[in-house]
């Protein structure tokens, strides 16, 4: 480090790594605890051979796929035609994107529990963790896309994909989803990112999901659960390396604390 | 990027029409109802999962059975209530201000000129993974870490350090402000960059040119700058801390109460109120939040000012 840095500054630094690799650091040594003075991969192994735990990871990524599809029929278009057809309604989504802040999860779960209490097929299965997870992600996909959307000029390619004879799924097919690509992938890889967090909806709608896996996993085997800390931060840190390496800086706090 | 495409159809609208059969027509019109139609579908589906629960708990929060009532309001000024909301509080301040301070400090010192790039770049990528790797699974990488059989702990106390001895608890207020300092430190770091980066390097220069010392320039030109920005940061940070959930939920499984637990244990069964008092207590918080976000509204609008 250059002398033209200040003792405040080298402290924060120094302060800031210790702090941020300490936990990461003793919780991997922790889950290689084997009991008394032994270490090894035991943990682990059992981890492994758990098929709960593939099914809660494989429904966590099914519901994280599904909230992404949702996304692009429900959020991409209509904010593409906003943009287009009526700048007027944008404040409107403003505060649409807005609202999942101010009403934190466990008061929309609150409120979602005592509005519906059925149908069977909507709220009994997993897929209905969809909705609220939906708006878990609102925010942070609104704001890649709309970045993504003032960067390029969506007008003159629509005119000109319509000019051409393109209809509307044409224009988005081939013209505008490519050119929102980088924008979209930003948006899809932070909800994958919050959907594969997510507890608060699914310990309370008592859904088996990934966070709620290792909730109960924690609650008796404590070495497991560090492993499985540690698998849920590589999952975190794959996808925002991906967000990270599309390009732009859409990343943003999270939403499943 | 895509310049000079005006010119390739003067009348588009005519064009696209031409070719779904003319103006007036069944697919013409389909085509221009069309947008319409995914905007209807998003505004509805966010008027019946969002605004309605929203609604209906503000409603149920003052509806009891024989019609309006403030006497689940008032359950919240009972002791366990009171106690939840002034914890809730208590931790989400310490929370934002451990996080503008930590963070702030370590955005600073990585942007100072003699910081090497190579670390600034490292540490942001890494705030970018840690301020979203929060809830269940940080909690759980804390009660390795410094919980009462955690792998640190123990080595302190071969050490001859007993941290538990010494009144330090992981499963207390402050312990869940160290665990909350993980996800709010780097948030910080990622949200007070630009605004520090606004910090022109002419302004300092001048005001040591000047004769002015550090603490007069940070006194006189740099926080009364940032200070918009700092302001909307904490109440950004507060709002985080104060709407988490898992994390004191895996953490403290209960023992402290905040109103985020107190609101599942009343959803759950846990414990034998109506629910309308959850409806009260998840009120209490959008209230709260939404005071957050007006001052940080507020604060941002003020910083922006100062955007190059």
């Amino acid at each position: 480090m250059s002398a033209r840095l200040g003792p405040v500054a080298v402290l924060a630094i120094v302060l800031g790594i210790v702090f941020f690799l300490t936990p990461l650091i003793v919780t991997f040594a922790f889950s290689l605890w084997e009991g008394g003075d032994r270490y090894g991969f035991a943990a682990y192994r059992s981890l492994v051979g758990d098929p709960d735990l593939w099914a809660s990871l494989l429904l966590s990524l099914r519901l994280a796929a599904e909230t992404m599809l949702l996304g692009m029929v429900l959020l991409v278009p209509s904010m593409i035609f906003v943009h287009l057809k009526a700048p007027g309604l944008k404040p409107l989504f403003e505060f649409i994107a807005a609202l999942p802040f101010v009403v934190p999860a466990i008061a929309l779960v609150a409120g979602l529990s005592a509005l519906y209490t059925g149908p069977a097929w909507l709220i009994g299965t997993p897929n209905y963790l969809v909705i609220p997870y939906f708006f878990l992600a609102l925010p942070y996909a609104y704001r890649a896309i709309d970045v993504g959307l003032s960067a390029i000029d969506v007008r003159t390619l629509t005119d000109a994909a319509h000019s051409l004879g393109a209809g509307w799924g044409q224009v988005f097919r081939l013209v505008l989803l490519p050119n929102l690509s980088t924008a979209l992938l930003g948006a899809t890889l932070l909800t994958l990112t919050i959907v594969m967090g997510e507890f608060t909806f699914a310990s309370v709608l008592l859904f088996k999901t990934f966070a709620v896996y290792i909730n109960d996993t924690g609650s008796s085997k404590v070495t497991e659960a560090a492993a499985l800390s540690l698998l849920s931060f590589v999952i975190t840190w794959a996808a925002m390396l991906g967000v990270l390496l599309t390009g732009r800086n859409t990343t943003d706090l999270g939403g499943t604390h | 990027m895509a310049e000079g495409g005006q010119d390739l159809s003067p009348a588009p609208q005519a064009g696209a029409a031409a070719r779904h059969g003319g103006a007036g027509t069944v697919p013409a019109l389909l085509a221009r109802a069309v947008p319409w139609l995914f905007v209807a579908a998003f505004l509805a589906f966010v008027a019946a999962f969002m605004l309605a629960p929203m609604v209906t708990v503000l409603v149920q929060a003052v509806w009891g059975d024989h019609g309006p009532t403030l006497a689940y309001v008032r359950q919240l000024g009972e002791y366990r209530y009171a106690t939840a909301f002034a914890n809730s509080l208590i931790l989400s301040a310490a929370a934002a201000a451990v996080g503008v301070v930590g963070g702030g400090l370590l955005a600073y010192a990585l942007l100072r000129p003699g910081a090497p790039g190579w670390l600034r770049s490292a540490m942001t990528s890494f705030s970018a993974v840690a301020a979203n790797f929060a809830g269940v699974p940080l909690a759980f990488a804390f009660i390795s870490t410094l919980g009462t059989l955690g792998l640190l702990t123990a080595q302190l106390k071969r050490l001859g350090i007993d941290i538990y001895g010494l009144g330090f608890s992981l499963y207390s207020l402050g312990g869940l402000t160290l665990t909350y300092a993980y996800f709010q430190v780097p948030l910080m770091l990622i949200i007070i960059t630009p605004a520090l980066r606004g910090l022109r390097a002419e302004w300092r220069d001048a005001a040591e040119n000047l004769g002015a010392t550090v603490w007069q320039y940070w006194w006189r030109v740099g926080l009364p700058v940032l200070w918009p920005s700092l302001l909307a940061a904490f109440v950004l940070l507060f709002g985080n801390a104060f709407s988490a959930y898992a994390t004191p939920y895996a953490l403290t499984a209960g023992n402290i109460q905040l109103v985020p637990t107190e609101i599942s244990n009343v959803l759950s069964g846990n414990v034998m109120e109506s629910p309308q008092l959850g409806a009260a207590l998840a009120a209490g918080m959008i209230v709260v939040m939404t005071a957050v976000l007006l001052v940080y509204w507020l604060a941002a609008r003020k910083a922006a000012r100062w955007r190059r």
